[in-house]
C-alpha cells in the first residue's frame, strides 16, 4: 500500500471513529429508526413517538453489550 | 427557548473539550516554554474557525427538511456515543477521565522529547502537540456548532456559546495554573450527551416527516424523558457493577477450612 493509500485509510478510520464511535450497531439502528419514522409519517400514522422509543432501546442494548464485553 | 438550549449545549460541550485541550497545552507550555505552545494554539483555533466559516454557509443552502434529517441522524449517533460513555463512567464500568494523570503523562513525555526548529516555530514538538490538541478536541465542538447553528439558523449564536466556554476555561486555567481536575467532566459529558441525543431525536423525527405534539415545547419533554431514562440506566448499571465486584471478591477469598 502506497503513502496515499495509508493516508486515506487513516483519514477514513479517523472519521469513522469520530462519528460512529465504539458501537457501529447504534449508527445502523439510528438510520433504521429514521427510515421507520419516515415510513410511518408517509402512511399518515402518528410517527413522533417512534424515534425516541427506538433511541432509548438502542441505548439500552448498546449498554448491555458494553457491560457484557467488560465482563469477558 | 430553543436558542437558550442551543447556547447551553454548545457551551457545555465546548467547556469539556476546552478543559481537555487546556491540560495538553499546559503540560507543553510548562515543560517546554510558552512561545511555540501559544503558536500551536493560535494555529489550531484558526483552523477550526476556517472549518466553521466554510461549512456553516455551505449548510445553509441545504433544504431544512433534508438538513434536519441528516443532522438529526448525525447528532443522534454522536450524542448516543457521548451518553453511552458517560453512563458507563458514572456506573463504574469505564474509568473516569483523570486530568491530573493525563497532565503528568503529557508532562513526562514533553520533558524527554527532542527540540527542533522549523521556519518561525522555535520548538516544533511543542507547536504540533498544542496544535493537534486544540484541533482534535475542537473538531467535536465545530461539529456541534455547525449542526446546531445550521438547524437553528443561527451559527453566530452557537459560536458565541463556544467562545464563552473557551474564555471561561482559559481564565480558570490561568487562575488555577494547573489542569482543571475539579471540573465535573463526566457530569458535563452526561448533560451534553442528553442534549445532543434530545436535539437529534427532535430534529431527526421532524426531518423524517413526523409532527411533534405541542410543536417546539415537545423538545423539553424529549429532554426530560431521555435524561430520566439515562439516570435510570446509571442506577441499574451501578447496582450491576457492585454485584460484579462482590462476586469477584468472594471468588478470590480463601475458602474456610472446617
Amino acid at each position: 500500500m502506497g503513502a496515499l493509500g495509508r493516508w486515506l485509510r487513516s483519514f477514513g478510520a479517523f472519521w469513522w471513529d469520530f462519528i460512529v464511535g465504539d458501537d457501529w450497531r447504534v449508527a445502523v439502528g439510528v438510520v433504521a429508526a429514521l427510515a421507520g419514522t419516515a415510513g410511518l409519517a408517509a402512511a399518515r400514522v402518528p410517527a413522533w413517538w417512534f424515534l425516541p422509543v427506538t433511541v432509548l432501546v438502542l441505548l439500552g442494548v448498546s449498554l448491555r453489550r458494553a457491560i457484557r464485553d467488560a465482563g469477558t | 427557548m430553543r436558542d437558550v438550549l442551543l447556547v447551553l449545549a454548545v457551551f457545555l460541550a465546548c467547556a469539556v473539550e476546552a478543559v481537555e485541550a487546556l491540560t495538553i497545552v499546559l503540560a507543553i507550555g510548562v515543560s517546554r516554554g510558552w512561545r511555540s505552545a501559544v503558536q500551536g494554539v493560535t494555529a489550531g483555533l484558526l483552523a477550526l474557525a476556517v472549518i466553521v466559516a466554510a461549512l456553516g454557509p455551505a449548510l445553509s443552502f441545504v433544504p431544512l427538511g433534508a438538513l434536519r434529517l441528516v443532522v438529526g441522524g448525525l447528532l443522534l449517533i454522536f450524542g448516543l456515543g457521548w451518553l453511552r460513555k458517560a453512563i458507563l463512567r458514572a456506573s463504574g464500568f469505564k474509568a473516569l477521565h483523570d486530568e491530573d494523570a493525563i497532565y503528568a503523562r503529557e508532562l513526562a513525555a514533553a520533558r524527554t522529547a527532542g527540540r527542533a526548529r522549523r521556519a518561525a516555530v522555535g520548538d516544533w514538538y511543542a507547536f504540533t502537540l498544542s496544535f493537534k490538541g486544540v484541533l482534535l478536541e475542537g473538531l467535536e465542538v465545530v461539529f456541534i456548532v455547525v449542526t446546531f447553528g445550521a438547524n437553528q439558523g443561527s451559527i453566530p449564536l452557537a459560536v458565541l456559546g463556544a467562545g464563552i466556554a473557551v474564555v471561561v476555561v482559559t481564565v480558570a486555567g490561568i487562575a488555577v495554573r494547573g489542569p482543571l481536575a475539579r471540573v465535573p467532566e463526566n457530569t458535563l459529558k452526561f448533560a451534553v450527551g442528553v442534549l445532543l441525543t434530545s436535539f437529534g431525536t427532535f430534529w431527526g423525527a421532524e426531518g423524517a416527516g413526523a409532527h411533534w405534539p405541542g410543536a417546539d415545547a415537545a423538545l423539553l419533554g424529549v429532554i426530560a424523558v431521555i435524561a430520566l431514562t439515562a439516570l435510570l440506566f446509571v442506577a441499574l448499571l451501578r447496582r450491576a457493577h457492585g454485584r460484579r465486584i462482590q462476586e469477584s471478591q468472594s471468588a478470590t477469598e480463601p475458602m474456610e477450612v472446617v
